[in-house]
């Protein structure tokens, strides 16, 4: 018989509190309001969302706010079968980036309203290029689960 | 460019569930084995490397003072690393770069992990800051399982290709490791096995993915001039190479993988590589995920972009194969995480110095070792020759 070895609990929990700072404010105060904001550089042109205080390819402060389009393409994506510590969402769930219209990057969320008993018919209904829109919630909390998800159109 | 490096040796625990000893004392078992290996002692090691996954993988935020008398570090200057995935690579290139600059003759590399004590899908999230990617990601499996997806649908690769490219490698993989006396999962899989196997997160099955695995590798890193006195077989470093990509993770094209790709121009411009695919005899890729390392064939420029399916079903990369990965089993069949891009190092150094034993690629002279970490954010390479 193999010999058994003890082990001992130990549990660590840690509160934090996260500065929000001005830009990730305004964009949290917008989801309440039912928009996507992002921002333009300066210096590249490009609109990135979520907005941020910086581009991170050219360096430069990003000033210009813009209302985004709520819909858009799917890039990739993924269904998630098994449960992970401290998720906010049950799986199965659908993760998945997407590329706003008008945008020049890819926003990181959930794709749902559809079935997802099987990975099969999720595949007929999710492929790159699938256009999707965002679907709220009714309370908003100024968070990323504001959209609820983005919907096969 | 810094003094010429060579590694004079390592030592591996067995990987797998260690909890027949504590944490500190799985970390000397590879110390032990590497002073074995080299024939050196404590006493000859002028400063130490230390690296494991971020703290809440332990359990203990300050591992180098949890780990100062396994490490043999007491006296000593003593370095810690952390880079997620990619840890062992950045240990291996600390390491490195102490000896290189000249400030050290003799450099001991530990890294570690004892993934059972913790919750490492927990740890996993906590890598991600919680409020916009952490509730999308779950974990490690989400993250590479859309990286896959990208790819295939880049190149329009048909589904059931990539599902069998991807079976073969779990198959040859989980075989490979039955050669390895350190391997965490040794297992005859069938290519069934591997294609009906329970979903983790789609398109990823369970043997696409590592286990959770307890375990340590130490690597010696020595100056020419020690190398050249104390080891027969010395495993030159030829080249390296680090690159890293931004926080937000839908900015940049995770296929056509700059960091990737550039981590790996670096490596072979220092080492003078031209032709990876042909110069290479052995590489030893980081591939958590069977996708992973189709995806990193491309990258490193052993596969034309879009081909890494069509060349591993043409057996090019198996044991017999023109460049055989991972004959140890890889990341696939164990992977202590902080542990893990170091044993890829190690084995580097095992195959090109003919001490690999039944996993030995015959004649083995030059060898690819790799890192992957963060949320798929950091490449790292290190090259390891024969010739000095």
């Amino acid at each position: 018989m193999a010999k058994h070895f003890s082990t001992l609990q130990h549990d660590v929990w840690l509160p934090y509190k996260f500065a929000v700072g001005p830009v990730f404010q305004r964009f949290y105060e917008g989801l309440k309001e039912e928009k996507i904001l992002g921002n333009r550089c300066p210096q590249c042109n490009k609109i990135l969302v979520p907005a941020r205080s910086f581009c991170p390819k050219c360096n430069v402060d990003m000033d210009e706010w813009v209302e985004v389009s709520q819909e858009g393409e799917i890039v990739t994506w993924m269904v998630a079968h098994e449960p992970f510590f401290g998720m906010p969402v049950e799986p199965p769930f659908i993760g998945a980036l997407i590329r706003l219209d008008g945008t020049d990057c890819d926003l990181l969320h959930l794709v749902g309203g559809i079935d997802l008993s099987s990975p099969d018919t999720i595949a007929k209904k999710v492929k790159k290029g699938t256009r999707v829109k965002a679907v709220w919630r009714a309370e908003k909390e100024g968070h990323m689960l504001d959209i609820q998800y983005f919907m096969p159109m | 460019m810094g003094r010429e490096v060579a590694i004079i040796g390592s030592g591996q625990t067995k990987h797998g569930r260690r909890n027949d000893l504590t944490y500190p004392d799985l970390v000397r078992e590879a110390v032990q084995a590497a002073l074995r290996n080299t024939g050196i002692t404590l006493d000859d090691v002028d400063g130490v490397v230390s690296g494991t996954m971020p703290s809440m993988m332990e359990g203990v935020a300050f591992t180098h003072f949890y780990f100062a008398d396994a490490l043999g570090s007491v006296g000593k200057p003593i370095m810690k690393t952390e880079t997620c995935g990619t840890t062992g690579m950045s240990l291996a290139q600390t390491g490195y770069y102490w000896v290189a600059s000249g400030m050290a003759d003799m450099v001991l590399v530990v890294g570690s992990e004892k993934m059972h004590e913790g919750d490492s899908q927990a740890t996993m999230s906590t890598v991600l800051e919680p409020f916009y990617l952490r509730p999308f990601l779950t974990g490690a499996p989400g993250v590479f399982s859309m990286q896959g997806q990208q790819w295939t649908a880049t190149y329009n690769i048909p589904e059931e290709k990539t599902r069998e490219a991807a079976a073969k490698i779990s198959v040859d993989h989980h075989r490979d490791a039955l050669d390895n006396p350190y391997a965490h999962i040794q297992l005859d899989l069938s290519m069934d096995d591997v294609k009906n196997a329970r979903l983790i997160s789609y398109p990823v099955r369970l043997w696409d993915v590592c286990p959770n695995s307890d375990g340590a590798c130490a690597v010696v890193f020595a100056s020419a001039e020690k190398a050249k006195k104390i080891c027969a077989k010395p495993a030159w470093v030829k080249g390296l190479g680090f690159c890293g990509d931004e926080y937000w993770y839908g900015d940049s094209n995770k296929v056509a993988w700059a960091c990737a790709m550039e981590a790996a121009r670096q490596a072979y411009d220092m080492a003078g590589i031209t032709n990876p695919r042909r110069e290479l005899d052995v590489a030893e890729i980081y591939n958590p995920f069977t996708f992973v390392e189709l995806l990193h064939y491309e990258c490193f420029g052993f596969s034309e972009p879009g081909r890494a399916c069509d060349d591993t079903l043409a057996g090019a990369y198996a044991r017999d194969g023109e460049l055989p990965c991972d004959p140890s089993g890889g990341v696939l069949c164990t992977n202590p995480i902080g542990a893990t891009a170091l044993i890829r190092v190690a084995e580097a150094a095992l195959q090109v110095s003919g001490q690999a034993g039944d996993h030995q690629i015959d004649g083995a002279k030059l060898a690819l070792a790799h890192g992957l970490g963060g949320v798929s954010q950091f490449n790292g390479i290190m090259i390891v020759g024969s010739e000095g």
